[in-house]
C-alpha cells in the first residue's frame, strides 16, 4: 500500500531521516514508535507531502509519489492528521469533517449551488461523525472544544476523505484515561480497507492496536517487525525501552 | 435524507416573500422622498457598497487582504470609459469590457498575489495597484494622464435615460441586489466553504485534498470581476475616470469600508460603505481636513468593535436577549 525506499532528510547537520525504508501492507496497523526528537513526525511529513526528501522514494499503491502535492496525494488516498491542531477554527465539528468528505466527493468550484444539496457528501460527513461518536458535539465550534475531543474530530475529518492509508500522528497524546481507551476502540473498530500507519508513546495503545511496529531512533530504523519480536529486541530494550524489562 | 446533525432549513417560501417586500421598500423609498442629488449620494453609496463587497470576498472569507484593490475597481471604470468613448461603441458594450479586463487582470495579478500569504500577499497586491496608477498617469495618450478621460454618456435602458437620477438609481439599485443575491449564493456553496477553509487553514486544506492556490486563485478573480462591475458602474455614473480611481487612498478607502462594516458578514460592508461616504460628505463640506476625522473615526470604531458596526450591533442584540 505504502512504501518509503531510503527516505533521507536533514535540517542543516541534523539528520531526521536517516535512510528510512518502511513498508505498510494492506490493512496493516503498523506503529512508529521512539524517543522524543526521533524524527517520527518528520517522517508523516515527508510522507503526506508537507516536507520532501533530500533524498529516497515513497509509493502509494505502487505508484510513486515523491515529487507529488499534497491534495494530490490526498486525493490518491492518503490521509493524515497532526500532532498539532491544525483544525479549521471558526468552524462547526460538521463543517470540519464535511470540509474533508467535500474534498474527495465533492465540487468545490459549484458557486451556484448550496453546499446543503450535495447528498453524498453530507452522507460521508455523517458516517466519519458517526465513527468517532462525535454526534453530540457535531453543531459546536472547533475553537471551543476541549483537548480531547479535539484529537477525536481531527481523526474525523482525515476518515471523512475516504482514505486508504491513514497516517496518524499522536493521536492519543494528551488524552485523560477513558478517552484513551474510547480512541482505541473507535481505531479498532476501523474496517481493514484502510491501512493505517500510527506514531504512538503510549505502550498500551501501541500493544491493543498494532500488529507491527517500527522503532525510530535519531531517524533511523533500528527494528521492525512483530510487536513480541520487536518487544524483544535487545538493541530496542537498549536504547528505547531503557533497560529490559 | 433526512440529517440529525444539519440545522433545521427555515421556511424558504415565507421568508422570500418577505425578504423581497423589505428589499422593495428599502430600494423605492428614496424615490418618493429624495431630490436628484440625495439619490446621486445614496448611488454612489451603492456603487462602492458593491466594491466593499466584491473586496469582502477575498477579505472576510478568504482571509486575503489585500491593499490594491482599487486596482481592479479602477481598470473596471477606465475600460468602460475608453471602449465607450474611444472606439464610439454602446456604452453596455464599455461596462461589459470594463468587467472583462478587471477579471482578465484579477487572475493576472492573482496569480502573483496567492502565491504569498499574509503581509506578502498585502504588499503584492498593493505593488500592482501602484504601478497600474502610474501606468494611468504616465500613459497619457490613452488614459489622458493624470486629467483623466471622460465623455461616457450614459445609455438608455428599457426606454429610461440613465442620464436621470432616478433611473440610474434604480439600475445601481438593482446591481447591488444582484451582487449581494450572488455573493450570498457563493458564500453557501461549496466553494464558498472551501475558500473559509483555506482562511482558518490552509495547511489543513492542503493535506484533506484541496489545491488551495487554485481556490485563493478562484475567488481573487471572482472579487475582481465585481469591483470591476462597481468601477464600469462608476464610469456610468461619472462620466469620468482620473488615477485617483487606481490610487493607494481609494485602495485603503474600499479596504476601511469593509473593515468599518464588518468583514466576512454580507451587508457589513455595505453598512461601511455608507457609513464611509456619509461620513465624508458631510465632514468635507465643512473642512478640508475631512481624512483626518473620518480616521479619527475609524481608530475609534475598531477599538470599541473590531468585527465591524454589524459584529458589533449583533453582540448588542445578543447580549440583551440574555438579559
Ligand atoms: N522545520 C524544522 N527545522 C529544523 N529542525 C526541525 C524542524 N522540524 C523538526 N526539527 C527537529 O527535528 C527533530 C525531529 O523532530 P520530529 O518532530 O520529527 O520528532 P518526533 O519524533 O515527532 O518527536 P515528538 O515525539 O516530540 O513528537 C527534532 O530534533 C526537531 O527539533
Ligand atoms: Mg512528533
Amino acid at each position: 500500500m505504502l512504501r518509503l525506499e531510503n527516505i533521507s532528510k536533514a535540517f542543516g547537520s541534523l539528520v531526521v531521516s536517516n535512510s528510512v525504508t518502511l513498508d505498510v501492507t494492506a490493512g496493516q496497523r503498523h506503529t512508529i514508535i521512539g524517543p522524543n526528537g526521533a524524527g517520527k513526525t518528520t517522517l508523516i511529513n515527508q510522507i503526506g507531502g508537507q516536507l520532501s526528501p533530500d533524498s529516497g522514494k515513497i509509493f502509494l499503491h505502487g505508484q510513486e509519489i515523491t515529487r507529488l502535492s499534497a491534495p494530490l496525494r490526498a486525493r490518491a488516498g492518503l490521509a493524515r492528521t497532526f500532532q498539532k491542531n491544525t483544525l479549521f477554527q471558526a468552524l462547526s465539528v460538521f463543517e470540519n469533517v464535511r470540509l474533508g468528505a467535500q474534498a474527495a466527493h465533492g465540487r468545490t468550484y459549484d458557486l451556484f449551488r448550496s453546499w446543503r444539496s450535495d447528498t453524498g457528501v453530507l452522507a460521508q460527513a455523517e458516517q466519519a461523525i458517526e465513527q468517532m461518536n462525535l454526534g453530540r458535539i457535531a453543531a459546536q465550534p472547533v475553537g471551543k472544544l476541549s483537548y480531547g475531543d479535539l484529537r477525536q474530530v481531527e481523526v474525523a475529518v482525515a476518515l471523512a476523505t475516504s482514505p486508504t492509508v491513514l497516517l496518524l500522528d499522536e493521536p492519543t497524546s494528551g488524552l485523560s484515561p477513558s478517552e484513551t481507551a474510547q480512541m482505541i476502540d473507535v481505531l479498532r473498530a476501523l474496517p481493514r480497507e484502510i491501512s493505517i500507519l500510527m506514531i504512538e508513546h503510549d505502550m498500551e495503545v501501541v500493544f491493543s492496536i498494532a500488529d507491527h511496529i517500527t522503532v525510530l531512533y535519531y531517524g533511523e530504523v533500528i527494528a521492525s517487525g512483530a510487536p513480541r519480536n520487536v518487544a524483544d529486541d535487545p538493541r530496542v530494550q537498549e536504547v528505547y525501552l531503557g533497560a529490559p524489562q | 435524507m433526512t440529517s440529525m446533525i444539519l440545522p433545521p432549513k427555515q421556511p424558504a417560501a415565507r421568508r422570500f416573500v418577505f425578504v423581497a417586500m423589505v428589499l422593495a421598500c428599502v430600494v423605492l423609498s428614496p424615490l418618493a422622498v429624495l431630490s436628484g442629488y440625495g439619490l446621486d449620494v445614496i448611488t454612489e453609496i451603492m456603487i462602492f457598497a458593491i466594491v466593499a463587497v466584491s473586496l469582502n470576498l477575498i477579505l472576510g472569507y478568504g482571509g486575503m487582504v489585500s491593499f490594491g484593490h482599487a486596482a481592479f475597481f479602477g481598470l473596471g471604470a477606465y475600460a468602460t470609459v475608453l471602449i465607450s468613448t474611444r472606439y464610439d461603441v454602446s456604452p453596455w458594450l464599455g461596462l461589459a469590457g470594463g468587467v472583462g479586463t478587471a477579471t482578465a487582470a484579477a487572475i493576472v495579478i492573482g496569480a502573483f498575489c496567492v502565491r504569498l500569504g499574509g503581509v506578502g500577499f498585502f504588499m503584492m497586491s498593493l505593488a500592482f495597484a501602484q504601478l497600474l496608477n502610474s501606468g494611468a498617469i504616465k500613459w497619457r495618450p490613452l488614459t489622458g494622464g493624470s486629467d483623466g478621460v471622460g465623455g461616457l454618456l450614459r445609455p438608455e435602458l428599457f426606454g429610461f435615460d440613465l442620464s436621470d437620477a432616478g433611473p440610474m438609481y434604480l439600475f445601481t439599485a438593482a446591481g447591488l441586489v444582484g451582487v449581494l443575491l450572488f455573493m450570498r449564493m457563493v458564500i453557501a456553496s461549496p466553494f464558498g466553504h472551501a475558500m473559509v477553509g483555506t482562511r482558518e487553514s490552509s495547511l489543513r486544506m492542503d493535506a484533506i485534498g484541496y489545491q488551495t492556490r487554485r481556490i485563493r486563485l478562484a475567488a481573487f478573480a471572482v472579487s475582481g470581476a465585481i469591483a470591476g462591475l462597481g468601477g464600469a458602474l462608476y464610469a456610468f455614473y461619472n462620466g469620468f475616470v482620473s488615477p485617483d480611481a487606481l490610487s493607494f487612498g481609494m485602495s485603503g478607502m474600499i479596504l476601511l469600508m469593509v473593515i468599518l462594516g464588518g468583514k466576512g458578514s454580507l451587508l457589513g460592508p455595505v453598512l461601511g460603505a455608507g457609513l464611509f461616504l456619509s461620513v465624508k460628505n458631510i465632514v468635507s463640506t465643512h473642512t478640508s481636513h475631512w481624512l483626518l476625522i473620518v480616521g479619527c473615526i475609524f481608530v475609534a470604531c475598531v477599538m470599541v468593535c473590531p468585527d465591524g458596526i454589524l459584529g458589533f450591533g449583533k453582540r448588542l442584540f445578543r447580549s440583551g436577549e440574555r438579559r
